[in-house]
C-alpha cells in the first residue's frame, strides 16, 4: 500500500484494515507516535491527515492511503506551529514520564492552527481527549498559552 | 587503544564497598558503552576496552574527548525526575555545565547500582532515588572534579589549590590556563580516585536548589525521540500479543489455533503458565492472531469474585479483633469512658495503576544467556526470575533499562510477572529471535497486580472538652507482600504496608490498630503509588474531620493541638493552611477541606477547595500544597511531582475503581476506567519548607493527603461525609 508520511513516499506490506498507528508503528518504524488503549479514548496516537487530527488506532490505513499523513517525527521537521509548541513544552519542562506527549504535542498543534488565541475552556475541551496520567495538564494548559503568544509575536 | 586495568583502583573498590558501606563511591573501570550504543551487562565491568581520551572515574560518570558528561543513572526514569535529579547532584559537585551532561540507564549489576535503601538490590521504588543518591552522586562528581583538578595541575605545573572549576571550565588564574573537562578527560583517567572528597556546603550550590533547571529528558520527549520499551526495534524481532484467563485462576484445558495460524503475518501460537501468546511480523497481526484464538478455560478453581459480596464479608471480618499492629494504652476501655463517640466505616476499590504504556517487554533468549529491554523497576528481583526460569546465572541476565511510560508501581513486582511472561513466551517458542511482548490495554486494565480492595471501621471517644480520648482502627484487605519475596518485611507477622499511616502521625494515648489480612483471593495486589497510604490516609484524615466537627473545634486547631511533638508536621499544616487563608469565608456552596499526611519520609499538607452546585455535581478548583522534602534538589521537579501527584490522586478519587462480577474485572479500557482529563484538572498551588534536611522523595507523597482533603471540603460545602471511594462526579 502507498502512503505518504511525514511528505515521503512509503510503500507498505500491510492489510488496509489495520489501523494507521501500526502501520506507521511497525512498518514505516516511526515510533514517536505512541500506542495507549486502542480505542480512541486516550490520544497518545493522534497524527494528522491532512492536516487534521485523526486517532490513528482506529484509524484503517485503507482509509488515509491518498491523504497526507503527519507524525509527530514530521511535524517536529516542518510544522512552524509544531516547534513553538515544542519550545514552549521545554520551557516549562511539560514531561514527566513523556509518554502521551507526542500526542498532546499534535493535538495542541491542531488547535493553534485552528484557533490562535485558546481560552482555558479553548484548551479543556480540545485537550480532553488526550489522557496524561502523570497529570502534566496544568503545564500543557500553560504551555499552549505560551505557544500562543510567540506565534502571535513571530506572525 | 586499550587501557591497562589500575589495579589499585580495583582494590580501591574492594576496600570502600566493605567499609563505607552507603557512602561507596562504587568505582569500577568500565566500559566504553558509547561507542557501541550498547549498555554494558553484568561481567563486564572489568573489561578493558577503552574508547581513548575517555574518563571514567567510576560506575556513575563518562567524560569523553568530546567534552560531554554521561552520567549513569541507576533509578527508572517514569517521568518522576530521577534523571534530572541525579544527573543535578553530579553536575554540582563536578562544577559541570549543564549542557554537557547526558544521562544514560545504568546496567542491571546490583554490586554496583544497588538502591542503598533496599540493600544488596537494584530497583526504583518507595520515593528512594534522591534520597539515596544524595551522598552517593555527590560523591562520584566531586571525585571526578579532584582528579580533573589533579590532572590539570600536574599539566600546567602548578599547585592543585589554585585550580578552580566553574561551569565546566578548570582554570588556574596565575597563569591563565584553561581547559575544558574534554581536553582533561585522558589525564585524569591516569590519576587515583581519591579515597576522600570533600563536598560543598549548601551556600555553595549551583544547581542544587536552583529553579528552572531543564529537564535532561525533555528535548527527547517532545519530539518522539525518547525510546520507551514499545518503540524498541531489532532484527527479526518478532511481537507477541497474550492471552489471558478471563478469571484469575482459571487455566487453559484446550486451544483451537488453527485460525490464528493461518493469519497472514502469524508466526507462532504457544502456551504459557498465564494463557497462550501468538507470535507474529507486527502488533496488528498478532493482536489478530490472539482474538481468533478458541480457548476452552478449565474455571473450577478459579475466583468467583463478587465486589458486593466482598465488601460485605469484609465487613464481617471486621466484627471479629484483628492482629494486632499497632498499641498505645487502653483504646477499648476508653472509649467506654467517652463523653462521645464516633463511628465510621469507609471502603477503598482496587485500582489499576494504568500507566500510560501498557505493559511490555521485549526479551532475546540466545545460547546460554538472555537480554531484556524493558522499563524495569526492580533489575535484581527480573534477573534473578528469568535466570530461574531459564536455568542461568543471575549474570548472564542482561537487563537494558529504558524509560518507562508511567509505571505508578506496575513495573516493579517482586513476582517478576509480565517480565517473566516476556521470556515464558520466548522460551515456550524455542526462537532465538528478539520477541517484543505488548500487552493491550485491555490486558493491562484486566491483568490484575491492582491496589488492594480495602475496609476500614474505626471508633473514638471526646472527653466533656472535646479532647481526643481514643481510637481504634480495625482494617480488612489483602497483603501485597504475603506470598512474594517481599515477605521477608513481614517482620512482625503481618504487612507493614497495609497499615502504614494508620492513626498516624498523632499523639493518641490511647490507639489500637488491627488487621484482617485476606489470603484466600486470587486476584494478585500490589502496591500503586504511595502503597498504604491511599487507604489509609483517607480513613485517618476524613475521621480526624468528623471528630473536630463532633468536638466543635476546627480541623486545623484540632490537629495542632495533637502535633505538638511533630513540630515537621505542624509546619506544613500550618503553612498550608495559612496559604489558603484558612478561616477565611469561601462564599456559597463552597467548601474548603485539609488533610495532613507523612509518607515516605516527606511531609504533605493539602488544602482543597470546591464548589458544589444545587444538583450535587461539583468541581475541584484549588489544592493549596505545602511540602517538607527536606533539601529541595530540584524544585521544579519537586512542583511537577506535587501538581502530578494531586492529579494522580484526584483521577482515583473521582472516578477509578476495578470491580468483579462472578469473578470477571468489569473494566477494561478508558471508556470505562475512568481517569483524570485536563477539564478535570484543578489549580495546585506548592508551597516548598526550605530545609537543610536530608532530601527524601517528591514522587509519592502529594498523593495521599488529596483524597481526605477534597472529601473534608465537599463535607464543609455540603454537610455529606463520603465513606466509600471513588466519590463520582456529584455528592
Amino acid at each position: 500500500m502507498k502512503l505518504q508520511i511525514n511528505e515521503q513516499d512509503y510503500d507498505l506490506a500491510v492489510d488496509p484494515n489495520m489501523p494507521l498507528l501500526w502501520a506507521v508503528r511497525d512498518h514505516a518504524r516511526l515510533t514517536g507516535t505512541k500506542f495507549g488503549c486502542g480505542m480512541a479514548q486516550c490520544g497518545a496516537c493522534t497524527m494528522h491527515v491532512d492536516g487534521s487530527p485523526v486517532r490513528a488506532c482506529v484509524t484503517p490505513v485503507g482509509s488515509v492511503a491518498d491523504q497526507a499523513i503527519t507524525t509527530i517525527e514530521g511535524a517536529t521537521a516542518s510544522s512552524a506551529i509544531t516547534q513553538a509548541v515544542q519550545a514552549a513544552w521545554v520551557h516549562f519542562n511539560v514531561p514527566q514520564c513523556g509518554y502521551c506527549q507526542s500526542g498532546q504535542i499534535m493535538s495542541a498543534t491542531a488547535l493553534l492552527s485552528q484557533n490562535k488565541q485558546p481560552s482555558d475552556q479553548d484548551i479543556d475541551q480540545f485537550m480532553s481527549g488526550n489522557i496524561c496520567r502523570c497529570a502534566t495538564y496544568q503545564r500543557i494548559k500553560a504551555a499552549i498559552k505560551h505557544a500562543a503568544q510567540s506565534l502571535a509575536k513571530g506572525a | 587503544m586499550t587501557a591497562i586495568i589500575n589495579t589499585e583502583r580495583r582494590r580501591f573498590l574492594k576496600v570502600s564497598a566493605a567499609t563505607a558501606g552507603s557512602l561507596t563511591l562504587g568505582i569500577y573501570l568500565g566500559t566504553a558503552q558509547a561507542e557501541t550504543n550498547a549498555v554494558a551487562g553484568p561481567g563486564e565491568a572489568g573489561s578493558t576496552t577503552l574508547k581513548e581520551g575517555l574518563f571514567e572515574p567510576g560506575a556513575f560518570i563518562r567524560i569523553d574527548a568530546d567534552n560531554t558528561v554521561t552520567v549513569i543513572i541507576k533509578h527508572l526514569e517514569m517521568g518522576q525526575g530521577s534523571h534530572t535529579g541525579l544527573a543535578t547532584l553530579v553536575a554540582e559537585e563536578l562544577d559541570a555545565d549543564w549542557a554537557q551532561i547526558r544521562t544514560e540507564d545504568a546496567p542491571a549489576d546490583a554490586s554496583r547500582y544497588n538502591n542503598l535503601a533496599f540493600g544488596p538490590m537494584q530497583g526504583t521504588g518507595g520515593s528512594t532515588a534522591m534520597a539515596n543518591s544524595f551522598l552517593q552522586m555527590r560523591q562520584a562528581g566531586a571525585a571526578a572534579r579532584q582528579m580533573l583538578v589533579e590532572a590539570a595541575a600536574e599539566q600546567w605545573g602548578v599547585p592543585v589549590a589554585e585550580i578552580t572549576v566553574a561551569a565546566g571550565v578548570v582554570s588556574h588564574a596565575g597563569s591563565g590556563q584553561q581547559a575544558n573537562f574534554g581536553e582533561l578527560a585522558a589525564a585524569a583517567q591516569q590519576r587515583e580516585v581519591p579515597e576522600e572528597v570533600t563536598l560543598k556546603s549548601p551556600e555553595q550550590f549551583v544547581y542544587i536548589g536552583k529553579p528552572n533547571l531543564k529537564r535532561v529528558d525533555v528535548e527527547a520527549k517532545v519530539n518522539g525521540s525518547a525510546t520507551y520499551t514499545q518503540d524498541v526495534q531489532l532484527p527479526d524481532m518478532l511481537t507477541a500479543v497474550v492471552l489471558h484467563p478471563p478469571l484469575f485462576g482459571a487455566k487453559v484445558v484446550s486451544v483451537d489455533a488453527k485460525a490464528a495460524r493461518e493469519l497472514k503475518g502469524v508466526v507462532d501460537v504457544v502456551q504459557i503458565p498465564s494463557g497462550m501468546a501468538v507470535l507474529a511480523q507486527d502488533f496488528w497481526s498478532a493482536k489478530q492472531g490472539r482474538d481468533a484464538l478458541k480457548v476452552e478455560w478449565d474455571e473450577s478453581q478459579a475466583d468467583k469474585l463478587d465486589s458486593e459480596a466482598q465488601l460485605q464479608r469484609y465487613k464481617r471480618l471486621a466484627d471479629e479483633p484483628g492482629v494486632v499492629t499497632l498499641q498505645n494504652g487502653a483504646a477499648a476501655e476508653q472509649l467506654e469512658k467517652a463523653a462521645k463517640t464516633v463511628q465510621a466505616e469507609y471502603a477503598f476499590p482496587y485500582l489499576a495503576h494504568a500507566a500510560m504504556e501498557p505493559m511490555n517487554c521485549v526479551v532475546q533468549i540466545t545460547e546460554g544467556a538472555c537480554e531484556i529491554w524493558n522499563g524495569d523497576q526492580l533489575q535484581t528481583i527480573d534477573q534473578m526470575a528469568v535466570a530461574q526460569l531459564l536455568d542461568l546465572t543471575p549474570d548472564k541476565v542482561k537487563i537494558n533499562t529504558l524509560y518507562a511510560g508511567g509505571s505508578f508501581g506496575r513495573r516493579g513486582n517482586s513476582k517478576a510477572d509480565y517480565v517473566l511472561e516476556a521470556a515464558q513466551i520466548a522460551k515456550a517458542s524455542g526462537r532465538s529471535v528478539p520477541i517484543k511482548m505488548v500487552w493491550t490495554r485491555e490486558n493491562d486494565m484486566q491483568g490484575g497486580y491492582y491496589r488492594p480492595f480495602f475496609y476500614h471501621r474505626l471508633s473514638a471517644g471526646l472527653d466533656e472538652q472535646g479532647n481526643l480520648l481514643a481510637w481504634t482502627q480495625r482494617i480488612v484487605g489483602q497483603s501485597i507482600m504475603s506470598g512474594t519475596p517481599m515477605e521477608a518485611m513481614m517482620t512482625e507477622g503481618y504487612d507493614p504496608s497495609s497499615v502504614e499511616g494508620a492513626a498516624k502521625p498523632y499523639s493518641l494515648s490511647h490507639v489500637t490498630v488491627d488487621l484482617h489480612t485476606v489470603s484466600d483471593l486470587q486476584v494478585p495486589v500490589l502496591w500503586w503509588r504511595s502503597v498504604g497510604h491511599t487507604h489509609t490516609a483517607y480513613a485517618t484524615e476524613t475521621f480526624m474531620d468528623e471528630l473536630a466537627q463532633a468536638a466543635g473545634k476546627d480541623p486545623v486547631d484540632f490537629r495542632r493541638a495533637l502535633l505538638q511533638d511533630h513540630p515537621r508536621h505542624l509546619n506544613v499544616l500550618n503553612l498550608a493552611a495559612e496559604k489558603a487563608n484558612w478561616g477565611s469565608d469561601l462564599g456559597e456552596g463552597r467548601g474548603r477541606g485539609i488533610a495532613l499526611v507523612e509518607s515516605f519520609n516527606t511531609y504533605v499538607a493539602e488544602v482543597a477547595e470546591v464548589t458544589v452546585q444545587e444538583d450535587g455535581s461539583f468541581s475541584v478548583d484549588k489544592i493549596i500544597l505545602a511540602v517538607d522534602c527536606g533539601m529541595p534538589v530540584n524544585p521544579d521537579v519537586i512542583y511537577a511531582q506535587m501538581g502530578g501527584g494531586v492529579g494522580f490522586a484526584l483521577s482515583a478519587a473521582l472516578g477509578e475503581k476495578i470491580t468483579f462480577k462472578e469473578g470477571r474485572v468489569q473494566q477494561s479500557n478508558f471508556h470505562n476506567y475512568n481517569v483524570l482529563r485536563m477539564n478535570q484538572m484543578p489549580a495546585v498551588e506548592v508551597h516548598i519548607v526550605p530545609s537543610l534536611e536530608n532530601p527524601s522523595g517528591v514522587g509519592e507523597p502529594a498523593v495521599p493527603p488529596l483524597a481526605p482533603a477534597l472529601a473534608n471540603a465537599l463535607f464543609a460545602a455540603t454537610g455529606k461525609r463520603i465513606y466509600e471511594l471513588p466519590v463520582g462526579t456529584s455528592v
